[in-house]
């Protein structure tokens, strides 16, 4: 990190249950350290904006603990926290000027007029906004009013800033322009940022590391290359970019390596992940781009394929082929410019490493 | 293609102006928008628009006095009522023929009791000079006839109010609102103990702000409360609020009644309990108090739909957004909540305020004679005195004062800041 004027996070232990009957998040244990990015990543009720919440004060946990720099937090009121947010709709007050918007938090602090001018002010040129004080947020684009909540959470210097889906509202574009943004923010500020998202490439993009959430429960806590090229569990494989599944059976275990046999008597081998035994049920997990045409004897896995169908994507070539009675099995062609040789009904050899292929639990 | 490069009217392919082509190409959906509004349309202008207009006409309108004495009423023009003098004999053989035909038709008891509102005694004249007529000598001399049958035709006063009401068109009824006359040196006060009308205007006003406030210190927690809770919840409570509409507004008056009397069930319970003696039950009934208590009742529903309305869009990321920037939670409230609910302020006192400035049936059941509104007595001058001009007046007045009322609101606050839901 740059420097550290972040915060450190610990969930200790932390349950939440908000109907007596289930719980939202089951025995949640994290440690954040200072000045780190960490982005809480799942489906929809996954319990992620629940942490988030109870982070924030606005939801008590049920059982365990949070800390902020080790100093317990639960019975503290949110307002007394010190912690920046960004709301999902941004939640800019209405009846308030942009300068009064992020004036607001600097007031509630009695901080002396001339102070809180050139702390506006300043916030306000970081996320180049420097014209727009006195404009009302209605009068601004989806854009603008982003970068005026982000700068609404961060103009009273607090050690630890909360994002609950702030991108969730732009378009695709903006959305991209954005995670840039907040990424150098982070980046030249040092604070300590909780992201939540449900959307895997802005957590790719922005993290330093990121918590799958699923079910109430961390699947994979990792930096994103990790969680992209070692997923532990198949939900990660699943969730985080695109995959190939395979069901089989494990009929042999050798270290870190296994074979595996597919419903139709294929043997692949794969990396040893997530099974425990021969006699186990798995699912191979197998990037797309990971899969070669060009094979030759030396590769691991060698496969015939059917070519069911063929999509042209621009940069590469999606080819849908059936693996093993699998119909959904993708495959990425690099574009380079070659004639294309494939044609749907062509039966052609597949290979891949081992290495690329995780024998992960099995899917329910 | 047409084109406006040289500034010209763009035309149709026929060289039609294409403004009138657009202007036709609309007219019909517009005459089908129309014909669905028509029925509304027609029953507001004959049930609405056309007895408002009626009744502010009558509030000056005054042909009684040119229809059944014409010739008098114009032979008084030369008349100086200045000169302390009455008119002279030309006039009374002007008043004679007329209230010949007059007493013919059986006109004269109406033109009595008509002017009787401006001097009370001029009713009784015309009866007594009506009876009076047929013996009188056709021949004249007049003057002394008429004197003779009542003295008070020799007073300057009574021909000055049958000149001033002569025109067609009068302004007395407003002057009277207002409580003032006009008397010989022009317009003026009428003596303090007459003046009724001011002083009532001024209570409704103030009456009916007290009950505002008071609709909205209760109804704003409330209406807070319903937008907070979980629609299930709420709507149930949403019925609690409801529920007095459902009941008849007589019943609930009566109940206010039992319940406020000096041998009421409040009284009752304050004496029991010691707070107050036996000889000083409070007076909570038929006067200020009691039309305060019973119309807020009343009011707050109305004040209740409108908060309740603006602040279930009030999203509550609002308040934990300010409360993540450090405001505690009256700061938040104050700061970020209550001046998004503005518009809902607005919209429910001005609902409350112009419902509680016409209000009639509480006052006058639970008002006494100091908690009565300046509606009670334009219903009293409806139906039981009779003096429509009057209650036109007074009625056009308290229409005039509430949209003067408006006005400045929508100066101070702006109308578009009102919001019904």
């Amino acid at each position: 990190m740059a420097n550290t004027r972040g915060a450190a996070v610990k969930y200790d232990s932390v349950q939440k249950s908000y109907d007596g009957e289930t719980l939202v998040v089951k025995n949640l244990n994290l440690d954040i350290p200072p000045g780190e990015f960490l982005t809480m990543l799942g489906p929809s009720g996954s319990g992620k904006t629940t942490c988030l919440m109870m982070l924030a004060g606005f939801e008590p946990a049920t059982h365990g603990e949070i800390y902020l720099n080790d100093r317990p937090i639960n019975n503290v009121p949110p307002h007394k926290r010190g912690i920046g947010m960004v709301f999902q709709n941004y939640a800019l007050f209405p009846h308030m000027t942009v300068a009064e918007n992020l004036a607001f938090p600097l007031q509630v602090r009695n901080m002396n007029k001339a102070e809180q001018e050139e702390k506006v002010q300043r916030a306000l040129e970081m996320v180049e906004l420097g014209a727009f004080g006195n404009r009302r947020p209605a009068q601004l684009s989806g854009g603008q009013q982003q970068r005026v909540a982000v700068a609404r959470a961060l103009v009273f210097n607090p050690e630890l800033v909360l994002m609950d889906e702030p991108l969730g509202a732009l378009d695709k574009q903006l959305r991209e322009q954005m995670q840039y943004e907040i990424k150098h923010i982070h980046e030249s500020l040092g604070v300590t940022v909780v992201y939540v998202t449900h959307d895997q490439t802005e957590a790719l993009t922005m993290s330093d590391r990121v918590a799958v959430f699923n079910d109430g429960i961390i699947q994979q806590l990792s930096t994103p290359d990790d969680l992209y090229e070692d997923p532990q569990n198949s939900f990660v494989a699943q969730f985080i970019g695109e995959n190939n599944k395979l069901s089989g059976k494990v009929i042999d275990i050798q270290g870190e390596e296994c074979l595996v046999e597919l419903g139709d008597g294929t043997q692949l081998k794969a990396d040893r992940v997530n099974v425990s035994a021969v006699g186990d049920q798995t699912t191979l997990s197998l990037r797309p781009e990971r899969v070669e045409f060009d094979t030759h004897d030396s590769m691991d896995n060698l496969v015939n394929a059917r070519v069911e169908e063929l999509i042209y994507l621009g940069d590469h070539i999606r080819v849908r082929m059936n693996v093993a009675g699998n119909d959904e099995f993708i495959v990425k062609v690099r574009n380079r410019g070659e004639k294309r040789t494939l044609n749907v009904g062509d039966t052609v050899p597949l290979g891949w490493a081992l290495n690329d292929c995780k024998a992960l639990d099995a899917v329910v | 293609m047409s084109d406006t490069t040289d500034g010209q009217v763009l035309t149709t392919q026929d060289g039609k102006p294409l403004k009138a082509a657009l202007a036709k190409a609309l007219r019909r959906e517009k005459l089908r928008a129309l014909l669905l509004i028509a029925p509304l349309l027609i029953f507001v202008l004959i049930t609405f628009v056309a007895p408002i207009a009626d009744m502010l006409f009558r509030s000056v309108e005054n042909g009684i006095v040119a229809e059944t004495l014409p010739k008098t009423a114009f032979a008084l023009r030369e008349w100086d009522p200045g000169s302390g003098n009455v008119p002279d004999e030309e006039v009374f053989a002007a008043l004679y023929g007329d209230m010949v035909v007059a007493v013919g038709e059986k006109k004269h008891t109406r033109l009595g009791s008509r002017l009787n509102y401006e001097q009370s005694g001029i009713s009784s004249l015309f009866r007594k000079t009506g009876r009076r007529i047929k013996r009188m000598d056709e021949a004249g001399p007049f003057t002394e006839q008429f004197l003779d049958a009542d003295k008070k035709w020799g007073d300057v006063s009574t021909w000055q109010v049958l000149k001033q009401f002569s025109p067609k068109y009068t302004d007395g009824y407003f002057l009277n609102a207002f409580d003032a006359k006009r008397g010989i040196d022009g317009i003026e006060m009428k003596p303090a103990d007459e003046r009724i009308y001011m002083l009532l205007f001024g209570r409704t006003l103030f009456l009916s702000i007290v009950i505002t406030l008071a609709c909205l210190v209760l109804g704003y927690p409330i209406a807070f409360l319903l937008a907070a809770l979980p629609l299930r919840t709420s709507n149930l409570l949403m019925i609690l609020v409801l529920l007095p509409f459902w009941t008849s507004l007589l019943v609930r008056t009566s109940a206010w009644k039992v319940l406020l009397q000096q041998q009421g069930v409040i009284n009752d319970f304050l004496v029991w309990t010691g707070l107050v003696s036996e000889a000083g039950r409070l007076v909570m009934i038929n006067n200020q108090t009691g039309t305060i208590i019973a119309m807020t009742h009343i009011l707050l529903p109305f004040m209740i739909l409108p908060l309740y309305s603006v602040m279930k869009t009030i999203s509550p990321t609002y308040v934990r957004a300010a409360k993540s920037l450090g405001a505690n939670d009256w700061t938040a409230f104050w700061r970020v909540y209550f001046p998004q609910s503005v518009p809902g302020i607005g919209a429910g006192a001005v609902l409350a305020f112009i419902l509680s400035i016409g209000y009639y049936i509480t006052p006058e059941l639970v008002g006494g004679t100091s908690g009565i509104f300046i509606s009670n007595r334009i219903a009293y001058h409806i139906s039981s005195s009779l003096n429509w001009g009057l209650a036109a007046s007074l009625g056009t007045l308290l229409l005039v004062a509430v949209l003067v009322l408006f006005v400045v609101y929508d100066r101070i606050v702006g109308i578009d800041n009102v919001k019904l839901g």
